[in-house]
């Protein structure tokens, strides 16, 4: 699937015999896998391969036979696409039969094949294997379910491929939430031939959360917790369920941060939110260290000392401010120190990334604690993609809710992080509420 | 004004060494000054000082008319005394500055009482040595924040019009507001290098309940990251002029464009610097220094919203260098609340946010002088006013004025509270007009103020004959007033809300600081001395009519009286060219009934119902009005059994009858009226003292003992005469009792914009909405 914003045709080269990278496991938790480079080999123009095969008459049978078994059509989707990731849900099924196999038109059979069999589309599209869920029973079939991502400036390529795979030969419903839904919808009408059927991304997210949080019941959990998060030495991470979950303070950290207070699968509402999230992060980091990619800037982050950025108390007041009773080593100012030309000089780009990361991290931690009171909640849900591979500010947001609270609160995440939209979109493709 | 170069201090500090400063304008009454404190931030110096001021004041002295006649046929004796009042200074001042002012401080300092300086801020600790040194002064620090919050309680309650909304796209920028005197709880967020937010219960209790790293200091350090722009100020130029949707990722961004769903509109920003999340574009300084300008205010507005709902605070307060005085931030800020409140709550700035340590730091060291039992005024011929100073509102002016800025604080020799009538204090406004939205009305009265000035000039010389050097007093009296007035042409809300009232109390405070405290009061004592001899005539002759022609009359009476005023420019120069003009003639140039406002038929069936308990009259001039107008008034109000309180100024102002002058025409009336004679006598008569020494009235600012009075005596008519009182200010004053507000309006612009025309008469009787009164049948109060 051509995933690249650059449409070169020397990349058209279909490769079907590439292995799949990594297979995954379901029985312990996935190393993190990054497959960030430029992936010619995998960018296969399968599209270009069943051109030939459109006007195929199977598709109609097939259409003709799930709707008797009131299951949609496959292939199953759901799409959520933000402000700077598109984020992909997609199911295989495994219980295949005979004659489905047989009728299954080849574009079908195609797209399963290219998205199962490879981890990296184009130079951007990544799936995160070690989040796929099997063995899973979806609408009484049984399959996996795969999770991909890429950023959406990419979107142009990912219609372009659609197009040239005539995926609207398939006349499946292509259920889409997050902004892009929206403001692409008639790109997908005009490059693609698609219609979406667009969801509002808070009631996806909310039911993603909920339905990954059931199904988990094998393999690693899909909630954890960090126990001793004010202690760096013990801080682990710890397997929890959302069992009683309500009310819910669910935290979405994408380019910006929704704040939801959640009172049961129906009854949310939005606190607030900020424009101060993830996006802020990569946006600051990428003009104050010239990186380009979360990945890059993150790894910097992981190297950087923000205390040589921010002014602490203890720079202030040489100690705790006692009659406040601030700790010293809190962050007195963000970003203080480069007040002075001398300690501008000083600091390295991973000091920068660094202190943009924790000041980015306090912050929704000080406005999530900060609704949490008013709401009078005292659980809290992190999710989004600022969290994927960002066990710093995981750490972080742990310590945060759990020092300034003096324990009151608790901060919880989910492995599948950035996904939930997507899942939730699929699911409403499966069961219409 | 910000605190910029805080990390170019060090060379800074020494360069300006050479500088001479004009002593005489600046660390003024330094003889006598005590009590030292000092609050050093990063980039400013405010100094802080308590001295005491030997001022004239004219006294009038009652002759003994029983032993001889013949002193020159005067009524009474005027004297001019040297009176000691207590003021507070502030200074303010650019850091590079402290040493030549400790300096000139150590030279011109007398008392020697004074062993410590209280210090605040966090240069304190840095320039402490130097200041022991040159001062020989001991350096006694005081918490940074218990200084603030002080310091923050005491302008909010002794400034009128300190806090004021910030409306960039209004009329006018700044909409002050009411002094409210209870002005507890509420929550102050000081965005320095961080946020502070604090919480304020009451004068002692105060808690820090939260704070963010995320404050000016991010602004300044990330600002100078992103832009190489080293300068606090030059950022904030920067960001004025950028365009922060090349930067930040909007929800149209997103959405392409509003999301309808959550009513979050297009243009709101999703994620601040979300599109520089990029290696291959370039982003200009001013677009990214404007995103962060407002990724900074936004997260600081949500923060301070947040704290505000949880502890149910609807007053905020913002102050700290990220907001002084800069109309960038105020507006960011501004904008910032008003999005996640929807409005209910507003940011409130204020005037003098950059003197709170300061004033603090004062307070502390002062406290056994019990400063918080007086009340205190702004003293406007001494304070340099909102943003005398400011880089970013008027460059050129701050090169001219220099960099010091003051204020200066008089203590009010009376503590002052609200009339206990006032209908709803926290919504009083006693202006009738604000100059400084009303653009029109500011050139009419700023013009007719400089027009008036050659008068006023002339009268203050003409008032000290006997003074050879009052001509050259008189000439800087007039450049004072006359700058000032230039001022507020430019910064109309350089004091607050601009108003008539505030330009005749600016004239009043500069000429007291001329020493020029009653330039009227020959004129006074001449007029007074004239009516005297036809009250009794004048009281004959009422009482010779009919009860219906006689009420007619006596209000009659006291509008003609009140034609006789030297602070209206028209009248003062018919007065001037025709000295005989007299009370008869003034009753001809009335106009005819109907007036303009007019219940004159309520307030006569009013008077048929049975007395009021008890009648509180703001006076307004000497002479003719106050004898011939008022006193007949009076006395009728008393032969029907109503108690009076005559409430007249405490000090001179223009022609106004002050309470020393009323208590020696009392006494003379009494001598020849029964009437009178029998109402002080029996205590139904009592002259207090309105505690204020302006032409016009504050309600809200009266004596202590007058409010007292006021409540004992179950007050239930409250009168208000005169242009000053009832016009320009109180016009629209809503009271919980009867009131009767009764004036000429002698000034021909004012009459034209009310409709009317000169010598317009305003007579407006008014009963509470809600409170019929029982006794007097079926009558709509106007």
């Amino acid at each position: 699937m051509a995933f690249n914003g650059h449409q070169r045709d020397d990349d058209d080269i279909i490769d079907e015999n590439e292995t799949p990278s990594k297979q995954p496991r379901s029985d312990k938790e996935m190393p993190v896998h990054f497959r960030n480079e430029p992936n010619s080999e995998s960018a296969t123009t399968a599209g270009r391969a069943t051109s030939d095969r459109r006007t195929s008459q199977s598709a109609t049978r097939h259409r003709h036979d799930s709707v008797k078994k009131t299951r949609p059509p496959f292939p199953w989707f759901g799409m959520d696409i933000g402000g700077t990731l598109v984020k992909l849900v997609y199911f295989e099924p495994k219980d295949i039969t005979a004659e489905e196999e047989q009728e299954e038109v080849e574009n079908l059979k195609s797209i399963r094949r290219y998205l199962t069999s490879n981890t990296a589309y184009g130079k951007t599209g990544i799936r995160d294997v070690h989040l796929e869920l099997q063995d899973l029973t979806l609408c009484g079939r049984k399959g996996n379910l795969h999770f991909i991502r890429f950023p959406t400036h990419d979107l142009p390529a990912f219609l372009q491929m659609g197009r040239d795979k005539h995926f609207s030969s398939l006349h499946t419903t292509l259920c889409a939430t997050g902004g892009g839904a929206y403001k692409f919808e008639s790109d997908f009408r005009m490059m693609a031939d698609l219609e979406l059927h667009k969801l509002d991304e808070l009631d996806c997210l909310i039911r993603g959360v909920l339905y990954l949080d059931s199904v988990m019941s094998s393999g690693p959990s899909e909630c954890y917790y960090f126990e001793n998060p004010a202690d760096p030495d013990h801080c682990v991470q710890k397997p929890c369920t959302l069992e009683n979950p309500y009310p819910l303070l669910l935290v979405n950290i994408g380019s910006g941060v929704s704040i939801l207070a959640v009172y049961s699968e129906d009854n949310y509402k939005r606190v607030t939110g900020t424009s101060l999230g993830g996006g802020t992060f990569l946006g600051l980091c990428c003009l104050l260290t010239g990186c380009s990619t979360f990945e890059e800037a993150l790894e910097m982050a992981s190297q950087g000392e923000s205390t040589r950025v921010d002014k602490l108390v203890r720079d202030i007041y040489g100690g705790d401010y006692e009659r406040f009773g601030l700790p010293g080593w809190a962050v007195a100012s963000s970003f203080g120190n480069m007040m002075s030309k001398e300690k501008r000089e000083s600091v390295s780009k991973e000091d920068l990334a660094r202190a943009t990361l924790v000041t980015i991290t306090n912050n929704i931690g000080s406005i999530t604690r900060m609704c949490a009171l008013n709401e009078n909640i005292e659980t809290v849900l992190f999710v989004g993609n600022f969290l994927r591979v960002n066990t710093l500010s995981m750490k972080l947001l742990a310590y945060a809710m759990d020092y300034w609270s003096k324990g009151q609160l608790k901060a919880l995440f989910l492995r599948h992080e950035g996904y939930f939209g997507a899942v939730g979109a699929l699911l409403e493709l499966l069961h219409p509420s | 004004m910000a605190e910029c170069g805080r990390v170019d201090s060090n060379t800074s500090h020494t360069m300006d060494k050479s500088i001479t400063l004009p002593p005489d304008e600046i660390f003024r009454n330094l003889e006598n000054a005590k009590r030292f404190a000092i609050d050093i931030g990063g980039s400013l110096t405010k100094l802080a000082y308590y001295s005491t001021v030997q001022h004239k004041v004219a006294k009038v002295r009652s002759f003994d008319h029983t032993a001889k006649e013949a002193a020159g046929d005067k009524l009474y004796e005027i004297s001019m005394q040297e009176e000691v009042t207590a003021r507070l200074h502030f200074i303010k001042f650019e850091n590079a500055y402290i040493e030549t002012c400790l300096d000139f401080i150590k030279d011109h300092l007398v008392n020697t009482e004074t062993k410590v300086i209280k210090a605040t801020g966090g240069g304190a600790h840095k320039f402490k040595e130097l200041i022991e040194r040159k001062l020989g002064l001991k350096v006694d620090k005081e918490d940074e924040m218990t200084c603030l919050i002080k310091g923050c309680n005491f302008v909010l309650r002794n400034i009128p019009h300190e806090a004021f909304v910030y409306a960039k796209h209004a009329d006018s920028e700044f909409r002050f507001q009411t002094t409210n005197p209870d002005i507890f709880p509420y929550l102050l967020v000081n965005i320095g290098s961080g946020v502070s937010i604090v919480k304020v219960e009451s004068e002692d209790k105060f808690e820090r309940i939260g704070g963010s790293s995320i404050g000016g200091g991010t602004f300044w350090g990330l600002g100078a990251l992103l832009t190489k722009t080293k300068r606090f100020d030059e950022l904030l130029q920067l960001a004025s002029k950028g365009q922060h949707a090349s930067v930040d990722m909007l929800v149209k961004d997103i959405y392409g464009g509003s999301y309808g769903y959550l009513g979050l509109t297009g243009d709101l920003i999703a994620s601040s610097f979300g599109k520089s999340a990029t290696a291959d574009k370039e982003f200009s300084k001013e677009d990214m220094a404007k995103s962060l300008l407002h990724m900074i205010s936004n997260d600081i507005g949500q923060l301070a919203c947040l704290y505000a709902k949880l502890h149910n605070l609807s007053r905020v307060y913002f102050g700290g260098f990220f907001i002084r005085g800069h109309p960038v931030t105020m507006h960011t800020i501004t904008y910032s609340i008003n999005f996640f409140t929807k409005g209910e709550v507003q940011a409130l700035f204020l005037r003098h946010e950059g003197y709170l340590g300061a004033i603090g730091a004062f307070l502390k060291g002062a406290e056994e002088d019990n400063p918080n039992q007086y009340s205190w005024g702004e003293n406007y011929a001494g304070s340099s006013g909102l943003m005398s100073v400011s880089p970013d509102m008027n460059p050129m002016q701050r090169a001219r004025s220099g960099t010091f800025d003051m204020l200066e604080m008089d203590r009010l020799e009376r503590q002052l509270v609200n009339l206990p009538l006032l209908q709803d204090p926290s919504s009083y406004i006693p202006d009738t007009v604000d100059l400084t939205e009303d653009a029109p009305a500011r050139e009419y009265w700023l013009y007719c103020f400089e027009e008036a000035l050659d008068g006023v000039v002339k009268r203050a010389v003409a008032s000290q004959p006997d003074m050879p050097e009052a001509a050259l007093r008189a000439e800087k009296f007039r450049q004072k007033y006359r700058h000032k007035l230039q001022t507020l042409r430019q910064q109309p809300f350089a004091y607050g809300s601009l108003t008539v009232r505030s330009l005749l109390d600016t004239r009043e405070h500069c000429l007291n600081e001329f020493n020029f405290p009653d330039p009227y009061s020959k004129i006074k004592q001449r007029e007074n001395d004239i009516a005297l001899k036809y009250y009794q005539k004048a009281v004959k002759s009422l009482d010779e009519l009919s009860w219906e022609e006689k009420q007619f009359a006596l209000v009659r009476g006291v509008l003609a009286g009140n034609v006789f005023d030297w602070g209206a420019k028209a009248v003062s120069d018919v007065l001037e060219s025709d000295p005989e003009f007299g009370f008869e003639e003034a009753k001809r140039q009335l106009e005819e009934r109907p007036w303009l406002v007019d219940s004159y038929d309520q307030w006569l069936e009013r008077l048929k119902g049975p007395p009021h308990k008890c009648a509180l009259f703001f006076v307004d001039n000497s002479g003719v009005d106050i004898i011939l107008g008022v006193m007949p008034f009076v006395r009728e109000l008393l032969s029907r059994g109503t108690e009076v309180v005559l409430a007249s100024n405490s000090g001179p102002a223009l022609n106004d009858v002050t309470n020393g002058e009323l208590q020696i025409l009392t006494e003379r009336i009494a001598a020849m009226d029964p009437v009178i004679e029998a109402g002080l006598r029996e205590d139904r008569l009592l002259l207090v003292q309105s505690g204020s020494s302006s032409p016009c009235l504050d309600l809200s600012r009266l004596d202590k003992v007058l409010a007292m009075v006021v409540r004992e005596r179950q007050t239930d008519l409250v009168i208000i005469e005169g242009m000053g009182r009832a016009i320009h200010t109180n016009y629209y004053a809503m009271l919980s009792c009867e009131s009767l507000k009764m004036a000429v309006i002698k000034n021909s612009w004012l009459a034209d914009r009310l409709g009317g025309k000169l010598f317009s008469v305003v007579f407006k009787y008014e009963v509470p909405v809600g409170k019929p009164n029982k006794d007097c049948g079926a009558f709509s109060p106007c």
